[in-house]
């Protein structure tokens, strides 16, 4: 499980790779907030290689969005799987995020 | 042994038992994750409940008996016995902790006002994605998981 960190434009991108869990969630949060204080405010996590998400990183997804937006910015959701779907439809985590089908689309649209 | 003296494998009659014992370290969750979800694949269970249901509901429990049950104390120690046949999964996982009341914790993070909590989605979780949760206590603090197959 890691996470690679990219730019496009103006938007950061965060490819989750494997389990989004208690064991790893701290380092996603650090390093996005790193991203943050640098002066980045658009943020895309892309789910396209993750496995599955525990309570645990969904609290630091709901984490960060705040402080995102606590800071003008926006973070956004792409390429989850149906079961990851489900996850955040059962959560309502669903009506929380901007979430997109892809990850094209959702730099198009950002 | 020559292959026709070898026993056939009828998944109908054959039932999987098997005891993990890990450290209270949240670093072996996702290898115990791994080991179980593979035995259900033995099985052919549903991908749903092998990638969605069984991975989270367990995360979740080995993380309550890790951080909560156990507090993080250095050298306790978590067990999981895992029981899984064609029709069903039961899952036990033990810490060393006095247990809670799983009414007191079990929050709806649904709830507009809990929504951009961070916490209080993994009772929740495991109570949405197993058929049964039971709690008790056998020399230590044991939830007990219950999944039916669903194909």
């Amino acid at each position: 499980m890691s996470f690679a960190i990219k730019k496009q434009g103006d938007i950061v991108v965060v490819d989750v790779e494997g389990q989004l869990i208690v064991g790893n969630r701290q380092e996603l949060k650090q390093r996005v907030l790193d991203e943050l204080e640098k002066g980045e405010r658009k943020f895309l996590i892309d789910f396209s290689q993750t496995g599955y998400i525990d309570s645990s990183g969904l609290g630091v997804l709901v984490s960060l969005s705040k402080k995102i937006r606590e800071q003008g910015g926006e973070l956004r959701l792409a390429n989850l799987n149906d079961d990851l779907k489900t996850l955040f439809e059962l959560t309502k985590l669903d009506t929380l995020f901007q979430i997109s089908d892809t990850r094209e689309r959702a730099l198009e649209t950002f | 042994m020559g292959a026709s003296n070898s026993p056939s494998f009828f998944p109908d009659r054959v039932h999987i038992a098997l005891e993990i014992e890990i450290p209270s370290d949240v670093r072996y969750i996702e290898r115990v994750v791994e080991i179980v979800a593979m035995q259900c694949a033995q099985f052919a269970y549903p991908a749903r409940q092998r990638c969605l249901n069984i991975p989270v509901a367990l995360s979740e429990a080995l993380s309550n008996a890790i951080l909560r049950g156990n507090g993080e104390r250095v050298g306790a120690r978590v067990q999981v016995k895992v029981d899984v046949t064609r029709e069903r999964l039961i899952l036990e996982v033990l810490d060393e902790g006095l247990g809670f009341d799983f009414e007191d914790c079990l929050t709806d993070p649904t709830e507009p006002g809990n929504l951009e909590r961070e916490d209080g989605r993994g009772l929740f979780l495991m109570t949405q994605l197993m058929d049964r949760i039971e709690r008790f206590s056998n020399q230590g603090n044991v939830v007990r998981m219950t999944l039916t197959r669903n194909d």
